[in-house]
């Protein structure tokens, strides 16, 4: 059992981070890319199929330059599972800093945070508050990174329905995208959170992002059909295929409540996943 | 077709949906760039001038990533760009009912595949930088384009691809579920 805040166990949480992202920027999970080359299969207007095109060659070009994928590199979020022999410290989040500041140089990550007010840029992708870290007991030690890219994040949506408006989340859901229309990066895959509470209900959607998405269950299929049917399609210029999936998360919620919240996620859905050995 | 910077009444003869290359110099500038223009001046030439909404990745001045930014964040600058000489704005997503108005008669909007970085980037080489103070993603790089390739999202007689696609979205949803909004709806207090 480790020590707590170990300096090897430290120095493997921040070596881990870093690698996390240079995967992550730089290549697309196997689900997001299948999920695009259906939708290019899908569509039949040239312009529609052309922008699928180049964001095929795009992600080729990215992975064997060893390049991001997109200039925004986005914000740094970041998924912690944590076994039960490895207490949880400042320590190990500032860890995860550092594994992000190591990463801005490495991939390279664009400079993006800033403080809200003043807009001053720290320069290293970290600051108070920042990576934004969510931690869960798990088997194995293992670091998730989603960098988000600010375009889709934008375009976001929290609505606290009726008790009674189980029917109108589908209609809640298909309006986000109608506000988005082309402005998120479509294809694009939607988080929804649905239960919990306010706060709640937008983490939830957003870890729906981790979700592969070469699968939807009824309700999920039902939500991406009414998406689709908008017409929005790749870059908003038309098509069939605005979303490449829909993924849900539920929690219970207060009897009086009916969080739904809806993270939009342009196509470069990007997500990677390290785990630590630290065991000797 | 391919246009090369600066631009000029050709623009004028652009139709929505019509595929284009462009080639020569252009400014890329965002949120903060576009801000202290209005009160410093703009920081180029802006006689048929080509602006780029787009935050690059630089790294030993070379454009490792460089794809678009979503352009309607900057509709309220589009006709104080129009009345300086701009002539073209290349983003994504589209542009803004003021934006489509303020082209009229003067420039277009061209629209590039948005997220699409190192492959944008293939088609340019950084000539410099102005306002480097801004930081990497704020500041105004001034890059020499080789053909990139582009669509004419928004021509310079009132037709725009987007709104049009939009509309029909809105028609579609309004079908569906009713014109009024689904949500944000309070309440009241809960017990």
């Amino acid at each position: 059992m480790p020590e707590p805040d170990d300096p090897p166990l430290l120095e493997a949480i921040t070596g881990a981070t870093c690698r996390a992202l240079l995967q992550a920027e730089r290549v697309l999970p196997d689900d997001v890319i299948n999920a695009i080359r259906r939708a290019r299969q899908a569509e039949t207007t040239p312009i529609a199929r052309e922008q699928l095109d180049r964001i095929l060659e795009n992600i080729t070009l990215a992975r064997e330059s060893s390049v991001p994928l997109c200039q925004d590199t986005g914000v740094p979020v970041i998924y912690l599972t944590l076994p039960a022999d490895v207490p949880f410290t400042r320590g190990i989040l500032d860890a995860l800093a550092d594994g992000v500041r190591r990463a801005t140089g490495a991939v390279p990550l664009r400079p993006n945070i800033v403080d809200p007010l003043t807009r001053e840029n720290t320069l290293d992708n970290t600051g108070p508050g920042m990576p934004a870290v969510h931690v869960r007991p798990g088997e194995y030690l293992e670091i998730t990174v989603l960098p988000k890219g600010a375009g889709a994040e934008n375009l976001s949506r929290i609505g606290m329905l009726l008790p009674a408006e189980t029917d109108r989340i589908e209609a809640f859901v298909a309006e986000t995208m109608l506000i988005a229309g082309s402005r998120p990066c479509p294809p694009v895959v939607l988080g929804v959170g649905i239960g919990s509470t306010f706060d709640g209900a937008a983490a939830l959607a957003k870890e729906a992002l981790l979700l592969p998405i070469d699968t939807m269950n009824p309700f999920e299929e039902q939500l991406c059909g009414a998406v689709n049917r908008l017409g929005i399609g790749p870059m908003g210029l038309g098509g069939k295929v605005t979303a490449l999936a829909v993924k849900v998360k539920k929690a219970h919620c207060h009897t009086a409540t009916l969080p739904v919240a809806v993270n939009v996620q342009c196509w470069a859905c990007r997500r990677a996943t390290v785990r630590v050995e630290y065991r000797s | 077709m391919n246009l090369t910077t600066p631009l000029g009444d050709e623009v004028l003869r652009l139709s929505a949906g019509e595929r284009i290359t462009l080639s020569g110099t252009v400014y890329t500038a965002r949120d903060r760039a576009h801000a202290r223009m209005c009160t410093q001046g703009i920081p180029f030439n802006p006689q048929g001038a080509a602006i780029y909404h787009s935050g690059p990745i630089v790294c030993a001045d070379r454009i490792v990533a460089a794809g678009p930014t979503t352009s309607s964040r900057l509709d309220r600058y589009t006709g104080f760009l129009m009345d300086a000489g701009v002539r073209a704005l290349i983003g994504k997503g589209g542009m803004g009912a003021s934006s489509v108005a303020a082209l009229q008669g003067r420039g277009v909007y061209l629209a590039c595949p948005g997220g699409c970085a190192p492959l944008a980037a293939s088609h340019m080489a950084l000539e410099g930088v102005l306002w480097e103070d801004l930081g990497m993603a704020e500041a105004v790089w001034v890059i020499r384009l080789d053909r990139l390739p582009l669509i004419v999202g928004t021509d310079a007689h009132g037709g725009d691809l987007f709104s049009a696609v939009h509309a029909e979205a809105a028609r579609r949803y309004a079908d569906a579920y009713g014109s009024g909004i689904a949500s944000c709806r309070n309440p009241g207090p809960a017990d």
